[in-house]
């Protein structure tokens, strides 16, 4: 649920990185908190364990532009990844604008790259909330590593595409930052289906984790356009 | 949607009479400062003495601090804990739910007494969540605030570029 404050004209909205543990969601908040100007971001608060592994979130305020002299806020949350925390994991989501799937691109890492999204699928659900429907994105992350996945593997297990029912949509869209592949397109079999965006990431050394912050910022801006 | 997630809004006149509930609050019961913060952790308003933390970060942790104990209220068989105390060594806070959605956070010290804000804080709740019922009724509909970003996909696009 965005925010809309006219008294300081800002526009808040929230967006929650999502993922297996250890998959650099908190990695991909700590770049983004080095590399922004101190003048444009709040604090980085972390609730973690003494061993550093997420316990509640992580939180980042940034401030991305101004829109019609409104300073667009993202508030940037992480959730624990950790399986048995999925309790805290849920309450993060509550008013959601947007989310960001931090997918782990290590061969080992697939299954707990589908439980991890099914869990979210469940989470958002009980909240009524359509993830199909809200902005979303995927990042393939570690992508650097030998064992890494191919992404036409990451994008089989992860993101298969949903059944487009909207007839209005059912035309092939194409997807702008992969050249030759859709976002939307008709299966040999007649039915049509939309994948959520993705984009490679290496979180350590910073590569692709601005460009996904902006891709799902711009998503939310637009669905409130 | 449920009732928590869906969007709402304020008018002037809805903030001047929450605020001037606030400030009759906090004279009542010489407390330090009010927050409220909504359930899903942003910050709606600030009355009297300016908090000299951040005030995004304290409203977030809030909404967690609230969600977090209303999942424990649930394993030990309640609804919910409508009220939550946490007392320090020279500041105290007392935190009351307002209709479910919204949290109101009082930062005291000992120049009163808990007792006291305890009293005061009831009174206010009741006061505040008739003002937010009529808030929320009302809903975040189209007609009640205009979209300020409808038509705006070029800045948005030149934004991030």
């Amino acid at each position: 649920m965005s925010m809309i404050n006219y008294a300081s004209r800002e526009i808040n909205c929230k967006i929650v990185y999502y993922g297996p543990g250890l998959g650099g969601k908190t990695t991909n908040l700590e770049h983004v908190y080095g590399k922004v100007q101190p003048d444009t971001r709040g604090k980085l608060i972390s609730l973690a364990t003494e061993t550093e592994r997420t316990l509640f979130f992580d939180f980042l305020p940034v401030d991305l532009g101004t829109i019609r002299g409104f300073k667009t806020r993202f508030h940037l949350y992480t959730v624990p990844g950790q399986v048995y925390y999925n309790a805290s994991r849920k309450l993060i989501l509550k008013g959601v604008d947007g989310i960001v799937f931090v997918g782990d691109s290590q061969v080992e890492r697939m299954e707990a790259n589908q439980e991890a999204m099914q869990n979210l699928y469940d989470n958002m659900a009980e909240y009524g909330y359509d993830l199909t429907s809200m902005p979303f994105v995927i990042q393939y992350n570690k992508r650097d590593l030998p064992n890494a996945a191919s992404i036409r593997e990451m994008q089989a297990a992860l993101n298969p595409g949903w059944e487009v029912s909207e007839p209005a949509r059912m035309r092939p869209l194409p997807d702008p930052s992969h050249p030759g592949e859709q976002l939307i397109e008709q299966l040999p079999t007649g039915e049509w289906i939309e994948r959520a965006p993705y984009l490679e990431a290496v979180a350590v050394s910073g590569d692709g984790v601005f460009e996904t912050l902006k891709a799902i910022s711009k998503l939310v801006l637009k669905t409130m356009a | 949607m449920p009732v928590s997630a869906a969007s709402w809004s304020f008018t002037e006149d809805d903030f001047g009479a929450i605020t001037k509930a606030l400030e009759r609050f906090l004279a009542d019961c010489n407390a330090r400062c009010a927050l409220l913060v909504d359930r899903t952790g942003q910050l709606v308003a600030t009355v009297g003495q300016r908090p000299d933390f951040d005030p995004t970060a304290f409203a977030t942790l809030t909404a967690a601090d609230f969600s977090a104990n209303d999942q424990l209220a649930k394993l030990i068989g309640e609804n919910d804990f409508s009220s939550l105390f946490h007392q320090g060594e020279k500041e105290s806070m007392y935190l009351a739910d307002i209709g479910r959605r919204v949290i109101l956070v009082v930062l005291f010290d000992s120049r009163t007494t808990l007792g006291l804000v305890r009293i005061k804080m009831r009174q206010t709740v009741v006061e505040l969540t008739q003002l937010f019922e009529i808030v929320f009724a009302r809903g975040g509909s189209a007609e009640a605030v205009p979209n300020i970003l409808a038509g705006a996909d070029d800045e948005i696009d030149k934004l991030f570029q």
